[in-house]
Order: C-alpha cells, then sequence, then structure tokens
C-alpha cells in the first residue's frame, strides 16, 4: 500500500469516528430526553425502581465491602511500611480516612459496579432489543422510557451512593485494624488522627461522586442496551463497550470534580 | 382502513422497500407473502410506526402515521395489535403480567379485578389453559404456547386492527394448523382488520380474504386467492408453484 493510500485511510478512519461520535453523542441525548419525559409517570416506574434498587443494592453489597475493604486494609499497611518513626502516628487515620473517604471508596465502588450493574443493564436491554421486547412493548403504546430506564437509572442513583457509604465505612474500619497490626497505634490515635483533618464536607464529596458515577455507569449502560444490534454478537459487544465507557467516564469525571470541588 | 403510497426504506446501500403501494379495506384479512428477506417483516413495522419510511406515505385510520409526534404515536398504537414472529413476550414477567401488558387503557391495566377478568378470557381465547399458564414464564411455554400468549396478548387491548408477523414460522405442520384456525376465528369474531404476514402460501389461502406478494421491494400483486390461481403473473406464479405441486394444498 502506498503512503498516500494510508494516509487517505487514516483519514477515512478518523472521519468514520468522529460522525460516529457525533451520532452517538445526538441520539444519546435524545435518549436521556426521553428518559426525562417518562418521569411524569411515576405509577409505572416506581414498583420497578423498587425491584431494581433492592436487586443491585443486595447483589452488590459483599462484593463491595469487600473490596473496599482489601484497598483499606492496603493503604493502611503500606502507610505502615513508609512510617519511619519521624511523623506522629496518628497521622496515619488521617491518611487512611481521607484515601478512603475522598478517592478509593467511590471510585473503587463505582468501577466494580460499572462491571457489575453496567454489564447487566446493557446485557438485560440489549438482550430485550434483539429479541423484539422493546418493539413489543412500544407497539402496545408504552414507554421503553418508563418501564426499563427510569426504574434502572433512578435505582442506580439511589444504590451506588448508599453502597459508597458502606464502601467508606468497610475501608475504614479494615484499615483501621490492620494499621493496628503492623503499628504501634492506639484507638485513640487512629480516632484523633482520623478526626483531626476531617471535614465533614468530604463525606458529601464522597457521595456527589457517587452521585455523578451512578449517573455515568447507569445512563451509559441502558443506552448501550438500547442501541444494540445484530444478536448474541451484539449484546456481547453492547456490554463491553458499556463497562469499558461508562469506566472510562468515571476516572474522567473522577479529575473534573476533584479539580471543580477541592482545588477551586 | 390502511393505505402505503409510495413507501421508500433502505437501509444503508440496501433498498428494502421500493416505491410500495399497499391497501387494506377494514374487516378484510390481507395475507402479505414473499420470500423470506423481501421486506414484509419491515412493511408490517411501517404499519404501526416501529419504522419510518424514507419516502412515501403511511395512512392508517386516517391518520399519517410517518408524522405523529410521540405522544399521539403512542395513543395511535393503542388501536393496533402487534403480534411479532417469536413472540416477544417479556421474559422477566410470567403470562399474566405479559397479556395484562396488553390492557392499553391505564385505568383498566390498574384494575386488578378487571385485568384477572380480561386476561382470563384473552387466554381462553387463544386455546390455552388459565390455571396451566398463566403463572409461568415464557421460558417454560412451548413454541406454539408462546405465540398463542403473544396473540392473547395482542387482542387483550380490544383493537381495530391485527397485524401478525410470520405467525405459523418455526412451527410444525400440525400446530401452524391450529394457528391459522385460531387467527381466522379471532378475525371473524373480533371483527378486526388483519395483515399477515406469512412466507406460507396454504396457510395464507386458509385464512386471508386478500393477498398480496411482495418481490424485490415492491407488491406484485393484490387480489383474492381465486384472482392469485389464475394469475398469469411469472412471479406469482414462481411463488406458488411449489405448493400448488403439494398434495396437501390441494386438499
Amino acid at each position: 500500500m502506498t503512503a498516500r493510500a494510508q494516509s487517505f485511510d487514516i483519514r477515512q478512519s478518523v472521519g468514520r469516528s468522529v460522525l460516529g461520535g457525533l451520532s452517538h453523542s445526538g441520539r444519546f441525548s435524545y435518549f436521556l430526553a426521553d428518559a426525562f419525559r417518562g418521569l411524569p409517570e411515576i405509577r409505572i416506574w416506581w414498583p420497578r425502581m423498587l425491584i431494581e434498587a433492592w436487586n443491585i443494592g443486595i447483589g452488590s453489597l459483599l462484593i463491595v465491602i469487600l473490596i473496599s475493604a482489601f484497598a483499606g486494609a492496603v493503604t493502611a499497611l503500606q502507610t505502615g511500611y513508609q512510617f519511619t518513626g519521624s511523623i506522629p502516628y496518628y497521622v496515619v487515620g488521617t491518611l487512611v480516612v481521607s484515601s478512603i473517604i475522598l478517592e478509593l471508596g467511590p471510585v473503587l465502588t463505582a468501577l466494580i459496579l460499572s462491571g457489575r450493574i453496567g454489564a447487566r443493564y446493557a446485557a438485560e436491554l440489549g438482550t430485550m432489543r434483539v429479541t423484539e421486547q422493546i418493539d413489543a412493548l412500544e407497539s402496545l403504546g408504552r414507554s421503553p422510557a418508563s418501564h426499563l430506564v427510569l426504574p434502572r437509572v433512578i435505582a442506580g442513583f439511589i444504590m451506588i451512593p448508599a453502597l459508597t457509604v458502606f464502601a467508606n465505612l468497610s475501608g475504614v474500619l479494615a484499615g483501621w485494624l490492620s494499621v493496628k497490626a503492623v503499628l504501634p497505634v492506639t484507638d485513640a490515635d487512629f480516632i484523633y488522627g482520623a478526626q483531626y483533618y476531617y471535614r465533614p464536607f468530604d463525606a458529601y464529596y464522597s457521595l456527589i461522586k457517587a452521585f455523578f458515577f451512578a449517573g455515568a455507569i447507569t445512563t451509559i449502560s441502558c443506552y448501550m442496551g438500547f442501541n444494540t444490534q445484530q444478536g448474541a454478537e451484539g449484546v456481547g459487544k453492547s456490554t463491553t463497550t458499556a463497562v469499558v465507557a461508562s469506566s472510562v467516564l468515571i476516572l474522567v469525571l473522577d479529575v473534573v470534580i476533584t479539580r471543580i470541588l477541592l482545588n477551586q | 382502513m390502511i393505505s402505503l403510497r409510495g413507501v421508500v426504506k433502505r437501509f444503508g446501500t440496501q433498498t428494502v422497500l421500493n416505491g410500495v403501494d399497499f391497501e387494506v379495506q377494514d374487516g378484510e384479512t390481507v395475507a402479505l407473502l414473499g420470500p423470506s428477506g423481501t421486506g414484509k417483516s419491515v412493511l408490517l413495522k411501517h404499519i404501526i410506526g416501529l419504522i419510518k419510511p424514507d419516502a412515501g406515505s403511511i395512512i392508517v385510520d386516517g391518520k399519517d402515521v410517518s408524522h405523529l409526534d410521540r405522544r399521539a404515536l403512542a395513543e395511535f398504537r393503542q388501536s393496533i395489535g402487534y403480534v411479532f414472529q417469536n413472540g416477544a413476550l417479556f421474559d422477566s414477567d410470567n403470562v399474566f403480567e405479559n397479556v395484562r401488558l396488553g390492557i392499553v387503557d391505564e385505568e383498566k391495566f390498574n384494575d386488578i379485578e378487571y385485568a384477572t377478568e380480561r386476561v382470563t378470557q384473552c387466554i381462553r381465547l387463544v386455546n390455552l389453559q388459565p390455571d396451566v399458564v398463566l403463572q409461568k414464564y415464557p421460558a417454560e411455554l412451548s413454541g406454539g404456547m408462546r405465540k398463542r400468549v403473544g396473540i392473547a396478548r395482542a387482542i387483550a387491548g380490544s383493537p381495530k386492527y391485527l397485524l401478525y408477523d410470520e405467525p405459523t414460522s418455526g412451527l410444525d405442520p400440525v400446530n401452524a394448523d391450529i394457528i391459522d384456525e385460531l387467527v381466522k376465528r379471532l378475525d371473524e369474531e373480533l371483527g378486526v382488520t388483519s395483515v399477515m404476514v406469512t412466507h406460507d402460501v396454504r396457510g395464507a389461502f386458509r385464512v386471508a380474504n386478500r393477498l398480496a406478494l411482495l418481490s424485490e421491494g415492491q407488491i406484485v400483486m393484490q387480489g383474492t386467492p381465486q384472482e392469485f390461481l389464475e394469475s398469469k403473473n411469472p412471479k406469482v406464479q414462481e411463488f406458488l408453484e411449489r405448493d400448488f405441486d403439494n398434495p396437501s394444498f390441494a386438499a
């Protein structure tokens, strides 16, 4: 292939990607607008939302607590490894609590849930799309937004921040127990350090992050599921794309929210 | 009345419908015939507004379907029952909930007493036993039962029009006959206007008042079964030839 032909291919490829991106942005906006239009139909989405919230909340609780606990424990153990004695021991409490509440709790929880909830939503809706169940709902004059999208999105907005609270608690608790195993830190030292730099805003900040992450996970996965094409292969593709796209967006949002809320 | 004029639909570079003119009078049962992959289901989805045409008009009950706004389209769809090829039952809901979703009037849908009575009635109309199937999930039903539950859901809202997308595909001849009989009986009992997409010529001749043949993106012929039998159109002859030679068709 000549260099000229190669450059032409690259231009085509870039052009296709840009057009694809614009097309997705447009369709995603329509999708969100549709979902908002379904909000007044509370009698339809409320009962379904409760079922979804129960499913994703109870189903994810154990894995979220487990992973956050390990993250808290490792943070504490590494802090212990780096402490040489010149820094007061109570600082370890500050480090563990701040790391977990400000960053590890919300971000790790969101990344786990993008795999667990995001993949589930995309696969469920994708299967419904390729088996014409979504078409069937539309053919009955019913809104797929209020029957399928809103229950999932609202359940995510409620349960993902709630799971983040559990993740924060288990991370801090595991860190506390672990640090006691490697450093001569008393409970009083740890609590003093945890409280010394702690601001109530930190908890809100953690929840604000979780709220945005919930939006990223639920809307992207529902959108990808809704736009599934080409049978089983399409369902697999939508599911993978939903997890990858929501994970990347979580990391981008993490930077943006941190910049806006902590470095004003 | 259903009237399609000059309907064109392209998917990428492929033209599926290329100026389709198709008409169904009130009270008729029309079978839309054609080989697999000629766009019969695509045409049916245009009638209910699930697919929008690139050109042409679709008038159903005096409404221009492709230009209805979202709310008007949802209201319009309540007058149509659509039977999907594979049933398209909601697999996380049991049969009762599936058929209940077909009750399009929101007040009646929420009136449990009415809904139970209507669902039971519709299940009986499609020759199923409510006691046996209502609590079952779609995965627990046979192919024929799924199709019948799909029909029950489509008629639960007392529609004016019924659209059947390959109601007998994938069924053995005995079950296909049962579904054909069911379609014919429902059309007579409910007095609806029906369009049945099929490539089963034998079933179409048994059920429909009129036939239409879709080939290469256009309606090649519309007429009564007798007119089809007498037609000299080579495409009609070619399509019917296989079934003429079949002894069961002659019977």
